[in-house]
C-alpha cells in the first residue's frame, strides 16, 4: 500500500510541478477570494484610520479565521478537480485499475499530493490573511496543528467524494455539491480553533482541534476501506 | 503398427459462456460464447457496435460480467477480486492511450511500468524499439502526435509483459512503419508465450497476423462466423457455438 501511495503521490506532484496549476490558478484564486471578501466587508476602506475604518478593520480581524478557511475550501475544489481531471483524461483511471495498484495506496497517494499542495496554499493564504486583515497570532503551535489536521480531513474527504463522482459526466459540478456540506463541520471547527490560535486562549481551541482530528481519522479510514469499491464503480 | 495420435493441448486463456455485459442498460454482449487458447492471435471482426471493444474490456476485467460464465487465465470475471487479479496479467491498448500529458514519454513509461509491476530494465530497450529513445524521450506526451502517443502506450505494454494482449484498433493513427512494428511486437509476444486478441477493421493487415478470426454482430458471435484465417473451418473446437 505505502509503495503504491508513494508512486501516486510522486506522480501527482510531478504533474503539478510541470502544469503549475497550484501556482498559476489555485493560489491566485485563493488570494482573490481573501481580497474580494475584504472588499465585500469594507466597501469604504479608503477611510481606514477614521472611526468607520477602524470598526471595519476590527470586524475583518475578527472574521479573518473564517474567511481564511473559506478561501482554503474554495481553493480546495480547484485542487481536487485538477487531481481527478488528470485521471479522467485519456482513460487513465482505467489504466490505474489495470495496473493492479492497491486502491488504498491510490487513495493515500492522491490525498497526500493534494495535502502537500493545500499546505503550501494555506501558508501563502495565512500570510495573506495576516497582512490583509491584520490578525494577531497568539498560539502558532495550535494554528500549525489545526492547519495540518484540518487539511488532512479536507484532502481525504475531497479525494473520496471526487472518486464518487469520477465516472459521471456532471462530476465538475457535482463534487462541490457533495463536498461543501460534508466539509461544513471542518470549516466550523477549523475556524474556531484558528480563532483561539490567533486571539487566545489556546484552551478554547483544543477541543475543536480534537474534533478535526476525529474527522480526519474517520475519512482516512473510510477512504482506505471504500476507495476500491468506488474505483470499481467508475 | 499402431497409429499414434499426437494432439497439442493448449491451455484455455479466455473462456466465455453465455456472457452478458451491459453498457448502461444496453447489452453490448448478449450471451456470447467465446474462447481463446494459449498462443493464439484472434482477430475480432464486426461492424461498429458489434461488441468488440466491450469484449476486450470484459477480458481485461474492466467491464463487469452481468450474466453467464467468464474466466481469463483461470481467474473468474464474476467476482471483483477475480477481475482485479485478471487486470494484473493482461495488457489493454484501447482507443485511449492512458498517458499523462504533462509527463514526458520516459516518465510516463516509467510510472506505468512501476505501477504495473513491470520490468524497469525493459524501459530503455522498449523506448529504443518504439523509436522513442532519442529526442522524443524527454518530450511531454501532450506535445506528441497521435501515432507517437500510441508508440508510447505500446512501450508501456512491452515493459509490462502481459500474458494476454488486448488490442483495440492498434494500427489506427500509425504510419506504415509503425503498423509493421505493431505486427512484429504482437508476433514476438506470442512467440514468447503470450496470447493476443486484436479488434480491427483493417482486415488485410491483421488477417496475415491472426491465427483465427471471430466475427461479432450485435453482441453475439453468430454460429458459423468463426474460422481459421484463409477461410478454413475452425477445427479447434472453440469460438462461437
Amino acid at each position: 500500500m505505502w509503495s503504491d501511495a508513494r508512486l501516486i503521490a510522486a506522480k501527482d506532484l510531478r504533474i503539478e510541478m510541470v502544469s503549475r496549476v497550484l501556482t498559476t490558478q489555485v493560489l491566485p484564486f485563493g488570494l482573490l477570494v481573501l481580497i474580494v471578501f475584504g472588499f465585500a466587508i469594507s466597501p469604504d476602506r479608503q477611510v481606514v484610520g477614521g472611526g468607520r475604518g477602524d470598526q471595519t478593520r476590527a470586524v475583518l480581524e475578527q472574521i479573518a479565521p473564517g474567511l481564511f478557511w473559506l478561501a482554503v475550501l474554495f481553493s480546495t475544489l480547484l485542487a481536487i478537480g485538477h487531481s481527478f481531471a488528470v485521471e479522467a483524461a485519456d482513460g487513465n483511471l482505467d489504466a490505474l485499475r489495470m495496473a493492479g495498484l492497491d486502491p488504498a495506496g491510490i487513495f493515500i497517494g492522491k490525498a497526500a499530493a493534494v495535502l502537500a499542495q493545500l499546505l503550501v496554499l494555506e501558508l501563502v493564504l495565512g500570510v495573506g490573511a495576516l497582512v490583509f486583515y491584520g490578525a494577531p497570532l497568539a498560539n502558532p503551535v495550535l494554528l500549525l496543528l489545526t492547519m495540518i489536521v484540518a487539511t488532512i480531513g479536507i484532502a481525504t474527504a475531497g479525494i473520496l467524494h471526487a472518486a464518487l463522482a469520477a465516472g459521471l459526466r456532471v462530476r465538475d459540478t457535482l463534487v462541490p455539491l457533495l463536498l461543501l456540506p460534508v466539509l461544513a463541520p471542518v470549516l466550523l471547527g477549523a475556524t474556531l480553533a484558528t480563532e483561539a490560535a490567533l486571539f487566545g486562549p489556546a484552551s478554547d481551541g483544543w477541543p475543536w482541534f480534537y474534533g478535526l482530528a476525529a474527522f480526519a481519522v474517520l475519512y482516512v479510514g473510510a477512504g482506505i476501506l471504500a476507495f476500491g469499491s468506488l474505483l470499481e464503480e467508475t | 503398427m499402431m497409429a499414434v495420435s499426437l494432439e497439442v493441448v493448449s491451455d484455455p486463456v479466455v473462456v466465455l459462456e453465455g456472457a452478458v455485459s451491459l453498457l448502461g442498460n444496453f447489452p453490448a454482449l448478449a450471451g456470447l460464447d467465446f474462447s481463446v487458447t494459449s498462443g493464439e492471435i484472434v482477430l475480432l471482426q464486426g461492424p461498429n457496435g458489434a461488441g468488440k471493444s466491450t469484449l476486450l474490456r470484459l477480458c481485461a476485467g474492466l467491464a463487469p460480467l452481468r450474466d453467464g460464465k467468464g474466466e481469463v487465465l483461470g481467474m473468474s470475471l464474476a467476482t471483483t477480486q477475480g477481475r482485479r487479479d485478471v487486470r494484473r496479467q493482461v495488457g489493454l491498448l484501447g482507443h485511449q492511450t492512458a498517458l499523462y500529458d504533462d509527463l514526458t514519454v520516459e516518465q510516463n513509461v516509467r510510472f506505468w511500468t512501476a505501477a504495473g509491476r513491470g520490468d524497469l530494465a525493459m524501459i530503455n530497450p522498449a523506448l529504443d524499439r518504439l523509436g522513442l529513445a532519442q529526442r522524443l524521450r524527454t518530450v511531454p506526451v501532450g506535445g506528441l502526435s497521435a501515432g507517437q502517443r500510441k508508440r508510447t502506450a505500446l512501450a508501456v505494454l512491452l515493459c509490462r509483459r502481459p500474458k494476454l494482449w488486448l488490442l483495440d484498433e492498434p494500427h489506427a493513427g500509425l504510419d506504415r512503419l509503425g503498423r509493421d512494428l505493431v505486427d512484429e511486437l504482437v508476433a514476438q509476444a506470442v512467440d514468447s508465450g503470450a496470447t493476443a486478441i486484436v479488434a480491427s477493421h483493417e482486415l488485410d493487415r491483421v488477417a496475415g497476423l491472426a491465427t483465427r478470426v471471430v466475427n461479432l454482430a450485435g453482441g453475439h458471435a453468430p454460429a458459423g462466423r468463426t474460422g481459421r484465417v484463409g477461410g478454413a473451418p475452425d477445427q479447434a473446437g472453440h469460438g462461437a457455438e
